[in-house]
Order: C-alpha cells, then structure tokens, then sequence
C-alpha cells in the first residue's frame, strides 16, 4: 500500500502527470494574461478559450525535426533537456502537498527540504549554461555567460528572503513553515519585504522580462536556445514551465501559509495561490522592457540583496521578541 | 578576453530586413564594427530608365513600403521643376497632408519597433494598434493603406471633401492623446529609459562629419530640417518648429521623433482648417524638356534625394535616389563602437534603418583576399554557367 501510494506520488499526483498538466495550464494562464494586459487576444483555438494551446505547442515539438549541431558533444547536448525536467521536477515533489506527515520525517519532507528545493531550482539554471556552452554556436555562448553572470546575481537575494520565514519558524522544513503560518498567519506581515524580494528574484531566475537577458531575442537570436529544435526544445519548454510552477509553489509555501485541508483542499489552495504568484510575475512581464546584464547585476547587488538582508534581520528580530 | 566576431545579419530576429553588420566583442563590449550592404537590391534605377515619367511615380512609390509617399513627391517634384509646371495650392496642401500622417505613421511604426528591440513588448502593442488610427485616415484620403499613390506628375490624384476633413481633425485628436501619453511613457519609465538613455552617443561634431540626417542628426543638437531649410510644397507658409534634443543618445532620437509626431499633427490640424479651394492638378506634358534636376525631400527619417536627368523624350535617362539610411550608415558604425551586445539592435533601429530603399548596387567580395568587384547581371550569368559546367547556348537556370 506504501509503494502504491509512493508511486502515485511520484507519477501523478503531485509527481510528474499533475506537474505536466498544471505547468501547462499554468503556461496559458500566464500567456493569457499577458496577451490581455497587452490588448491581445492570447491563445483562442486549441480548446476553450486556447486553453490547450501550450499541450499543442508540447506535441507539435515533439514531432519537428531535432538537429544536432556538428560540434556539439552529441551525449551531453542529447541529455541535458531530460535532465532539466528531471530536476524540476524532483523539487516539485519536495512542496508540501500531499503524502506527508508533520509529526515524523517522510522520504519527501524532512529537515532542509526547503534547501534542497533552492538546490535543484539552482541546478536548472546550471543545465541552462552547459546547454549554451554545449551548442558551440556564438549566439549560444553569449547566452550561456549571461545565464552564469545573472545567477550570481539574483541568488543570493533568493536565498535570502526564501529562508528568512524559516527561520521565523525555527525550521527548515518547508511542511513545518507552513504550518507554523498557519497558526500565526499575522506574522506574514512581516516578511512583506522578503516576498517582494522574491517574486523579483523568481522572475530573474525564470528568465522573464525584464530579465529575459540569456535569450534576448533582437540581442542574441535564441539564446541559449539557439539551437535547440523538436524534442529537446520542447523539453526545455517543459522545464521553464515546470519551474514556474515549482518556484510559485515555494513562494506560496513560506510566504503564503502553504497548503493546508486534505486532498481536494491542498489542491484548492495550491490553484489559488500558484494562481496569485504568476499573475504578479505576468503583470511584471508586461510592465517592464528588457534591462542589460550589467544593469540587472547592480540592480541585485544595490537593491535586491540589501533589501533581503534587511527581511533577514527583521526576521531574526521578530523572533527575539517571540521568544 | 579573447575577441570573437558575431555576425548581426543578414538574417537575425533584430532586422526586418537583410543586411550584414559585423560587430567584433570582447566579452560584452563592442570593439569594432562593419556594415555589409547588398542584400536587397532590386534594380529600381535601371527599371526606372525604361518606363514613362507616370510609369515611374509609381514604380517609385515600390521603393519603401513606410516612406512611399516621400519618394513619389520626391520624384514627382523633380519632374515639375523639369517641365516648369506650377502646381495649384490645393493640391500641395493634400500632398503635404498627406506626407505628414505618413511621417505620424512611420514615427508610431518606429517608436514600437524601437520598444520590441528594447524588450518592451507592451508599448509595441498599443503603439502599433493606435497606429491602425492613422493608417485608416490614409484610407480615406487615398483609398490605400500603404501605397497611397495620390501624387501625379502636376498635383494630386484626388480631392478632400468636408466629411473627410472632419475624420481626419477626428482621428488627429486620438492620436495627440496617445502620443502625450506614450511621452510621459517614453521618457519616465524606468527601465525603458536605462535601456536608452547613454546608449549610441553621437556628438554633435562627429554627427556633421559623417553626413547624418534626419532624426538621428537633430538629435545630437543640429536643428537641419530641409521642411525649413529649404521649403519644398508650401511649407515655407505654414507654421512649425524642428525638434531637437541635445542628449546626442538613443534617448534623444526617441525624444526628436516623439516631438515631431505632436508637430505634424499640429500641421495637419493647420492643413485641414486652411485648405484653400481651387483646382488639385495641372495638366502635364508625356515629354519632359532635356535638362537635370536635384530634389531634396524631408522624409520621416531624413534628407531624401532625387536626381533626374532627362533627354527630352517621355522616359528619364537616368534617376538616382538617396534615401536617408543610407546617409546614417556611417554615423550607425560609430555608434555601435564601445556600446554593448544588447545596445545592437536598440542602436541600429535608431536611425530607422530602411535597407530596401538604401540599396542602389551589388558588390561580390572575394571571401579569400577581400577584393571587391561590381558585377554586371551577364557577367553573374557567365559565371554560373561556368561553375555548373553548362555549355554555350544551354539553358543557364535549368528548370
């Protein structure tokens, strides 16, 4: 029964089938919204109101040509995008959804989750790189440095206000966070600062205008992507998404009291608050026009990372004045 | 760091049309930089030299898809000075009209390609949504979008009546709207104006050194409008200003022509209200008189020229046109030096590159040893059939 219901957890729900689905969905949300918020229509044919669109997009993908490049070291280009998705999607496991129990430690929820899903969001970007340096193509190169040289500026800042209500809660466990929010929900005031942070951060690292620099596309062609076509492409496609959903996720979790109320009611709240997160995301996205690499890096390290040091130190305040 | 060259062009996401610049980096920074033309020529002079002087108005018209207008008047012009023909007041006044909501076009076109480059995809939207606007007035003035071909050789080919007017003082109104406020968006929004501002420097000197024009040259402070200079049709009647900026960046270029736009929308509401009665057109000789003319035009993006020789029959013995990217070529080399990769496509679109109104003559570059060559279409043919091995006589493009 215990195997069962892992194997549920690994392969459909919340593991890869429900990732898929939702990620998708939530790739149409966001492109509606953008489409909207530019007078737009968005997606319209492929079922309801497009919302099949991204699924089409997917299979279209899957089926194009895929071009190798000569150069291209043909092993590590070929894995890199199942890799990707493998990773965002292991740390999408790691939200506390469904199958876990607060009282004792479970393969899926236990002390320093909550790093452990910053480590695998961080591994994407990394697969982001080698994918850009892998393709020998100078377009691809560029991308790949700008991918490396962004990272060492919204990480840190990320780290920051995502573990700042952690240590408010006195954990590290991502299920223990969140009910800790739950029964002190007033203390989310706080971490106002830490949210902002993030959301910012969060948009950086999905490589969203205006952070959309590694694949630019007047700058830089496709950027990393560049030579990415058919499946890989597609699986990439799949991993950006994924990774929104993952990474909405996290913020909904430490920021936003989590999922509680069993099955239905954690899948409910997840909707809701992923929802909430990507329509912020959008609506930066659609405000703001692309800033240059060096700008986005003296925009983390003048702003960014100070702000989030300033959350970590109402956060070790407010938990002085707790105990 | 080691320096690489990238190669922008001829087919890149950033161009709308081929052309070849060849930017050297070093990591982010660009050290140097090269322009390759002929990618797009089309042989519109040569055309030109064979077909009637109304033929050609609107073989000239097919030179740019966004300026069509001004290379007509510009040709047209030319041809009128050749034969000394007076044109009527009424039918300058439409064909001014019409040249300025081309210009409102043509700067609503610019300022949302110049926000895609920039990665601001929103303003691209709603500019070029408000740009349907103005283009539905060329509608109802010409009866094209387009190709407005509104201009004969002695006037123009159709007539304003007062519902006209009223929709073209209507739609004039929604637009100044809109402009004030892409202003306020254009020049306050943050991230829009880091991308722009310090971007493309040209100094005032080097700006009148290497010939720039139009908007790129008032920009850096040059206030040379040739509306002004040297008043073509009746603008020396009407009132305006030249816009300038002193900022000499990319900033400055979006400023001149965000300002323009409120200026010609001013000489439209003047145009409409003063239009004076009479006749549209004269008629106009088939022959032209033997002599040569030079006809200088104020086009959306600079000083536009045409030069005309005639030999007293109904067809030119030659036209030559200059039209205004190409003057902003080499103003476009020293900007993009010591900018970055990401300033390319923001510093190249700022001279409001037209590459198939630029592009007179094709030149073979050896890839080996550089040399340059202008090859004649019988040479190319010779030369084909010679690599493919194809005897003398035999079809030289085998079906």
């Amino acid at each position: 029964m215990a195997i069962m219901k892992a194997l549920v957890y690994l392969f459909v729900y919340p593991g890869l089938l429900f990732l898929f689905v939702y990620s998708t969905f939530c790739e149409w949300f966001d492109r509606k919204l953008y489409a909207r918020l530019q007078n737009r229509v968005g997606p319209a044919y492929t079922g309801r109101a497009g919302i099949l669109q991204p699924i089409a997009d997917f299979l279209k993908l899957l089926f194009k040509e895929d071009i190798i490049p000569e150069n291209a070291d043909r092993i590590i280009f070929s894995i890199l995008p199942v890799i990707g998705v493998a990773t965002v999607a292991t740390a999408g496991l790691y939200l506390p959804l469904w199958n876990y129990d607060v009282s004792r430690t479970t393969f899926n929820s236990f002390q320093g989750d909550i790093i452990v899903v910053l480590y695998l969001l961080c591994l994407s970007t990394v697969i982001l790189f080698l994918s850009g340096w892998h393709s020998t193509n100078f377009f691809s190169t560029i991308g790949g440095v700008r991918v490396l040289t962004m990272l060492f500026g919204y990480e840190v800042p990320l780290f920051l206000s995502v573990l700042s209500p952690a240590i408010v809660a006195d954990s590290w466990r991502l299920a223990e966070v969140a009910n800790f929010y739950q029964d002190f929900p007033f203390l989310l005031f706080f971490q106002i600062i830490g949210l902002f942070v993030a959301l910012i951060s969060l948009q950086a690292k999905l490589e969203r205008t205006p952070f959309d620099i590694p694949h630019a596309e007047t700058e830089i062609v496709g950027g990393t992507f560049t030579e990415f076509s058919g499946k890989k492409l597609a699986f990439f496609r799949l991993m950006t998404d994924i990774e929104m959903v993952v990474g909405s996720g996290l913020i909904a979790t430490v920021f936003m009291a989590g999922f509680a109320g069993g099955l239905m009611g954690s899948l409910a709240r997840f909707v809701l608050k992923t929802l909430i997160v990507i329509a912020i995301l959008s609506i930066i996205r659609a405000t703001f026009s692309r800033i240059r690499v060096d700008q986005m890096v003296v925009f983390s390290w003048k702003y960014l990372t100070p702000l989030a040091i300033l959350q970590l130190l109402v956060s070790i305040i407010i938990k002085g004045v707790i105990k | 760091m080691k320096k690489i060259k990238i190669p922008i062009g001829p087919q890149h996401p950033a161009l709308k049309e081929p052309i070849s610049l060849r930017i050297t980096v070093e990591g982010e920074v660009i050290k140097d930089a090269d322009v390759r033309l002929g990618y797009n020529h089309r042989g519109i002079e040569k055309l030109a030299e064979s077909r009637t002087y109304v033929q050609n108005i609107y073989l000239m018209e097919r030179i740019c898809g966004i300026c069509s207008h001004s290379h007509t008047t510009c040709f047209v012009q030319g041809v009128e000075s050749l034969c000394g023909l007076e044109v009527p007041k009424r039918g300058l006044f439409i064909r001014m009209l019409v040249c300025e909501l081309e210009r409102i076009h043509s700067h609503y076109l610019w300022l949302g390609v110049a926000a895609h480059e920039a990665g601001f995809d929103s303003l691209f939207m709603y500019t070029w949504r408000d740009r349907e606007v103005v283009m539905d007035l060329l509608e109802i003035i010409s009866g094209n979008r387009v190709h407005y071909a509104i201009n004969t050789i002695g006037g123009v080919r159709r007539d304003l009546s007062e519902v006209q007017k009223e929709k073209i003082l209507e739609g004039i109104q929604f637009l100044k709207k809109r402009m004030e406020y892409y202003t306020n968006l254009g020049t306050t929004e943050p991230s829009f104006v880091a991308r722009v501002s310090g971007v493309g420097i040209l100094p005032k000197e080097k700006a009148m050194s290497l010939c720039a024009v139009g908007p790129t040259l008032r920009a850096s402070g040059i206030a040379s409008d040739i509306r002004k200079d040297d008043p073509y049709a009746a603008y020396d009647e009407i009132p305006f200003s030249v816009c300038t900026a002193t900022s000499c960046d990319v900033l400055g270029r979006v400023v001149v022509r965000i300002k323009e736009t409120m200026e010609s929308i001013k000489i439209v509401e003047y145009l409409v209200k003063n239009l004076p009665s009479g006749e549209i057109k004269v008629r106009a000789p088939r022959k032209v008189k033997e002599g040569e003319a030079v006809s200088r035009y104020e086009a959306p993006r600079g000083e536009n020229i045409h030069y005309i020789k005639s030999n007293g029959t109904d067809k030119p013995e030659r036209v030559k046109v200059r039209a205004p990217t190409l003057a902003n070529y080499p103003a476009t080399i020293e900007m993009l030096k010591s900018g970055f990769i990401a300033d390319i496509p923001l510093i190249f679109a700022a001279i409001d590159p037209c590459i198939c109104c630029a592009e007179r003559f094709v030149e073979v570059i050896d890839t080996k040893n550089e040399n340059t060559q202008v090859l004649t279409m019988a040479e190319i043919k010779k030369r084909y059939s010679k690599s493919q091995g194809l005897k003398k006589g035999s079809s030289v493009w085998p079906l």
